[in-house]
């Protein structure tokens, strides 16, 4: 299981690569936005998705949205952690075809459950 | 053109009439006429430049307005969130800390006590009773060992959460570095309209399309925005999620 996390902030990056590591997946790789992003996701290889929505460059919802156009891509589960949280964008980002969404600030709960339900949802 | 010209074309006008030379009363007439005109598309201008120039100060009065009566005062609300994020995040921080360092303590000490009476062991120079009681320590500190790193577990997962704070600042200080450069173009804008002195171009200021992170007090005012993890399920849920 191969993740990719992709936030500007690199300290939520490895906050994230952390909680990910306890869970027990040690397998990630980073980007700092959509545009460094893509060519990693596009090269193969990787099974889930955790992004933040506001970065410079390639924002997450462009990101979700070029993943979800792209055939080999479309159906790679997409988590969206992020402090956006007005009703609207949440809306948005269920109709871009996001698999989970996550406020900051968060707990490592939180993560946890959303992940869990994302794969039990693809297990199933 | 000056009264005086006017007054000697008035009179050459005069002259002219009372000679019967129409030809040179035409003449003077037009002339007249034409400066008049100039005269009244000169101050056309001017009004219209002046027209044009309270128009725009008046656009940047209504910008400072609006700086002033909201946006400065909002940004002292996201700073104040961002003392408070800040200071939530040191405090969780210290607390998981000194939470650790007893139970590290602890665990440390108990070990070299163990270790010395070990090596006394492995000499051949523990009796036998005081085996069996260390034998007994050493599974009490097997215990010990395993609750106290649980605790460290967590508390070092408390530490872990606690730097997510810098994000979120982060991402609210840049919005109130972008209103203090909004603040300053309006300031330079409405310096060169009173006294049209400053050079250079205004730069545009970068406006953020997202609306970033909730700032409580600040950004839930309308009433559109999820306050926490509970409200995006439940707003997820009702569109089939």
């Amino acid at each position: 299981m191969k993740i990719l996390i992709v936030d500007d902030f690199s300290t939520m990056r490895r906050i994230v690569k952390n909680l990910l590591k306890d869970l027990g997946f040690t397998n990630t790789v980073e980007a700092d936005d959509g545009r460094t992003a893509l060519p990693l996701l596009e090269k193969g290889n990787i099974d889930f998705l955790v992004t933040d929505w506001n970065m410079p460059g390639m924002t997450g919802i462009d990101l979700l949205k070029a993943v979800r156009a792209n055939p080999a891509l479309a159906n790679l589960p997409v988590l969206m952690v992020t402090a956006e949280a007005k009703r609207e964008q949440i809306i948005m980002a269920a109709q871009a075809g996001v698999n989970g969404y996550v406020i900051k600030p968060f707990t490592a709960a939180t993560l946890k459950e959303k992940i869990e339900k994302i794969f039990e949802r693809i297990d199933s | 053109m000056t009264t005086k010209d006017l007054l000697g074309l008035s009179k050459d006008l005069v002259a002219a009439l009372e000679r019967g030379d129409e030809a040179v009363a035409d003449v003077l007439l037009d002339e007249l006429a034409g400066l008049r005109e100039t005269q009244l598309f000169k101050e056309i201008g001017r009004l219209t430049r002046q027209l044009h120039d309270t128009m725009i100060s008046f656009s940047v009065d209504a910008q400072i307005t609006s700086l002033t009566e909201t946006e400065i005062p909002d940004a002292k609300e996201r700073l104040q969130y961002v003392i408070t994020m800040t200071e939530q995040a040191a405090d969780q921080t210290l607390t998981a800390v000194e939470n650790l360092l007893p139970i590290s303590q602890d665990l440390n000490d108990q070990s070299a006590l163990l270790s010395g009476k070990w090596s006394r062991f492995l000499d051949r120079e523990m009796p036998l009773e005081e085996f069996k009681a260390m034998t007994a320590e050493i599974t009490q500190h097997f215990e010990q060992s395993k609750g106290g790193l649980e605790q460290m577990q967590l508390g070092l997962n408390d530490i872990l959460m606690a730097q997510g704070f810098q994000d979120i600042t982060g991402q609210i200080i840049r919005r109130v570095i972008d209103l203090v450069q909004e603040l300053e173009n309006s300031l330079v804008k409405l310096i060169s309209i009173a006294g049209g002195r400053v050079g250079g171009g205004v730069a545009a200021v970068k406006h953020h399309e997202l609306p970033g992170p909730v700032v409580p007090g600040v950004d839930d005012r309308s009433g559109d925005v999820a306050h926490n993890q509970v409200d995006v399920d439940d707003l997820l849920s009702s569109l089939g999620f």
